[in-house]
């Protein structure tokens, strides 16, 4: 458990008063010289660097129609102030959404409008000197992205997009995150954040499906890379590896298996999550989305299907059609390509949470709920899911259909505290490229806002299982939980609620006997 | 005419012309910078009347506001109806010629000055004893405020405090600046303040935090259906970058053929 002095869970969750500077600091660890240039960017803060961020930042704002509008149209109602969990969790004030902005508001100010130039301290207007680059590097990566404030802001100013811009602006300079670029290096390499080659992948899902068949006597199998499946299946890597990830992944495993739908998955692109949108990067994310269309034009798919994985599933629904023609309307001779071989009865790509449940609609997946009767259930709306996606094409049917899910296989699911669920859900405080040990402190008091909503559920109602679909969630969760005095195994995948409740039956093992 | 007229009647006009160039200058450029990708936030509606529902719901209700804060929601929507209503029954000054029957109706709207009031002073109220909107505000917030309190106030001393101006000359002055017929304005100090304070605003909107106005029908997160799946949405230098392979995975489309 990671050491570090919160107070102790309010009983209330209260607004805090201003405490300045709490988190004032160095922010998380610098890029190296190496990982920088891997990504193209200047591996140490260049020389002009004032003049090549206020550039950039001109060139951000006329490219980007969000973040000009959001810079201009901020009234400062104070709506948004105590929206954040960094903000409840830390009390320093530059985590109140508003003021994160005004970092990038106030250089905006002074450089392209006519009251900050001419009247810079009437309206808050600031050079972006030495002291403003090290806040914004401090406090652009204590933003999670979440995309809480936005739901709140009577413009619907979402500070993810200024905190997005800035990161790429402070790349630009050569003043990156270690984090964020160091895996997005590995994605680039080898084709998951892991840096996990081919053969280790393959043995790893050789383990699993002999554990499964272990445990189930059942068959299930693990495809990597099989040419002609039906489903190209896209997960987060922490899938392969990680508690309780990996849960989820067998889960997705049986679903398929039970399914009779053939799926593989794939070692070139072996990776749902997409740090580029973390750095605001648009290049660098076009390039994740085409490793994924590369390798579903390779594998020839019909269908692809994306893992429990928040931030892909909003860059895979939200941004895949945009930016490598994944879905309809792209014209290039790719996407074309693609188009014809995917499947249109389906929406491109699909959740396996949507796969899993039109399966569940149709019959197809029956579930034994009593092996989920040890569990009260709640469930976590990761926040780039509820957010920032849809499911089902349905309104709202990315809080709908998860929770579907988790009933078909649960007797008991109880929702955590309205104020802090669905649209308004609080980030589990590991999100948007902070989930990493030089930002523990934050982490924890940011995770507060949840954790105090989910003491609420487990002593009102006995909640012991945390459900989420999002890997940073279940990353995040694991370790946070026992700062809070939880069970740090309460915390699972919602596939491996199904998992554990999916009743397997031998008749497509004999069917996938008979295809080998 | 008086210099004061004179002066006057050009600050008017300057007024107005900062205001049409300002404001079509942000709209163009608003409307002219693309939005590269599909970020609606939800509640996303995943059609156009869905989006015209919701960005009317944040206009004329304020929704989102009032889901975040019931105070703030409550000043500010009263003061910003109280606005318009105010606004409408200026008309009937600017109203070349007889005024229609239907602005005559309008009288009673000066008694939205009183919420007008309420509503400002809540705000500022607001700015100054809440820690945290106090951290957030700059001198111009306090400013803004100040400035409609300002004009508010010396509209209602007028209307209210029987500080009459003569309203043949208001009458004339205003019509005269929509018929270019330029004339004399009453020369109570209250009432230059009222026209001055006034046409201040009007000024600075554009180059201003009111240009949240124009901002709330062009934010993306509100006004984007939610369809990205169904319909590609591509800005036209993302199109470019695309065209010209500028980022690219080079592979064999033939393979299998």
């Amino acid at each position: 458990m990671a050491e570090v002095d919160i107070d102790k869970l309010p009983t209330y969750l209260e607004i805090p008063a201003i405490q300045k500077d709490t988190m004032a600091g160095d922010g998380p660890f610098k890029a190296s010289i190496e990982i920088q240039e891997q990504l193209g960017f200047p591996g140490e803060k260049v020389e002009n660097w004032q003049q090549i961020a206020i550039e950039k930042i001109a060139e951000t704002k006329s490219k980007y129609r969000s973040v000009q509008v959001f810079l201009d149209a901020c009234v400062k109602c104070g709506a948004c102030t105590d929206k954040c969990h960094y903000y409840l969790g830390t009390s320093d004030p530059k985590n109140m959404p508003v003021a994160r902005q005004d970092l990038f508001r106030s250089v905006y100010r002074r450089h392209f409008t006519f009251a900050g130039k001419y009247f810079p301290k009437l309206v808050g207007a600031k050079e972006l000197d030495d002291a403003m680059l090290d806040d914004w590097y401090n406090y652009f990566h204590q933003c999670s992205q979440c995309r809480r404030c936005a739901v709140f802001c009577p413009y619907g100013i979402d500070t993810a997009e200024i905190s997005m811009a800035a990161r790429e602006v402070m790349n630009v300079i050569g003043v990156g995150q270690k984090y964020s670029n160091q895996i997005l290096g590995r994605i680039n390499k080898i084709g998951n954040n892991l840096g996990m080659p081919e053969p280790a992948l393959r043995d790893t899902l050789l383990d699993l499906e002999e554990e499964i068949e272990i445990e189930t006597g059942v068959a299930v199998k693990m495809p990597l890379d099989k040419e002609h499946a039906e489903v190209l299946m896209v997960t987060p890597s922490a899938d392969f590896f990680a508690e309780p990830h990996i849960d989820g992944l067998i889960g997705y495993a049986k679903v398929f298996h039970q399914s009779g739908v053939t799926w593989t998955m794939s070692s070139y692109a072996s990776e749902a999550a997409n740090f580029g949108m973390f750095i605001g990067s648009y290049e660098v994310m076009r390039k994740g989305a085409l490793r994924i269309r590369k390798a579903a034009l390779d594998l020839g798919v019909s269908r692809i299907v994306v893992g429990e994985c928040g931030h892909a599933w909003r860059v895979a629904y939200s941004f895949w059609n945009t930016l490598s023609g994944i879905g309809g309307g792209a014209s290039d001779e790719y996407a074309l390509k693609l188009q014809r071989q995917l499947d249109g009865h389906y929406p491109q790509p699909q959740h396996i949470i949507e796969f899993s449940y039109d399966l569940i609609q149709k019959g197809i997946l029956t579930f034994d709920k009593t092996k989920n009767d040890h569990r009260k259930v709640t469930f976590h709306d990761s926040c780039n899911v509820a957010r920032g996606s849809n499911m089902g094409d349905i309104e709202n049917g990315q809080f709908i259909l998860p929770r579907e899910v988790i009933k078909a296989a649960c007797n008991h699911f109880i929702e955590m505290p309205k104020a802090t669920i669905k649209a308004s859900t609080f980030c589990c405080g590991g999100g948007g490229g902070l989930l990493t040990d030089d930002l523990i402190e934050l982490r924890i008091k940011g995770a507060m806002p949840r954790m105090r909503a989910l003491k609420q559920s487990q002593e009102n109602d006995g909640v012991n299982t945390l459900a989420a679909i999002c890997a940073i969630c279940k990353s995040q969760f694991s370790k946070v939980l026992p700062n809070y005095d939880f069970d740090p195994y309460m915390i699972v995948s919602v596939h491996q609620l199904v998992s554990d409740a999916l009743i397997l039956s031998d008749k497509s093992q004999t069917r996938a006997e008979d295809s080998l | 005419m008086s210099m004061t007229s004179i002066i006057f009647t050009l600050f008017c006009y300057l007024s107005l012309l900062l205001f049409v160039i300002g404001l079509s200058y942000k709209i163009i450029q608003y409307w002219q910078t693309p939005a590269p990708l599909k970020i609606s936030i939800a509640p996303a509606p995943l059609t156009r009347t869905g989006v015209f529902v919701r960005i009317a719901a944040e206009v004329f209700l304020f929704k989102s506001l009032f889901r975040a804060s019931k105070w703030t929601w409550f000043f500010g929507w009263i003061f910003h109806w109280a606005l318009v209503l105010l606004f409408i029954r200026h008309l009937g000054y600017f109203w070349p010629g007889d005024t229609p029957e239907v602005l005559l109706k309008t009288e009673p709207f000066k008694y939205a000055s009183f919420p007008l009031i309420i509503g400002l002073t809540g705000l500022l109220g607001r700015r100054i004893f809440v820690d945290r909107v106090r951290y957030i505000s700059a001198p111009s917030d306090y400013l803004m405020l100040i400035l409609l309190i300002v004009i508010g106030a010396s509209g209602m001393l007028m209307t209210f405090a029987l500080y009459y101006p003569d309203m043949g000359l208001v009458y004339s002055f205003a019509e005269g600046l929509v018929t270019l017929n330029w004339s004399e304005l009453p020369s109570e100090l209250i009432f230059l303040a009222h026209i001055f304070f006034a046409f201040t605003l009007i000024a600075i909107f554009p180059i201003s935090k009111l240009l949240h106005t124009p901002g709330v029908f062009f934010s993306p997160t509100l006004n984007q259906v939610d369809n990205a799946r169904k319909r590609r949405h591509i800005s036209s230098w993302a199109m470019q970058k695309e065209t010209e392979k500028e980022i690219f995975i080079e592979h064999n489309l033939e393979k299998d053929e």
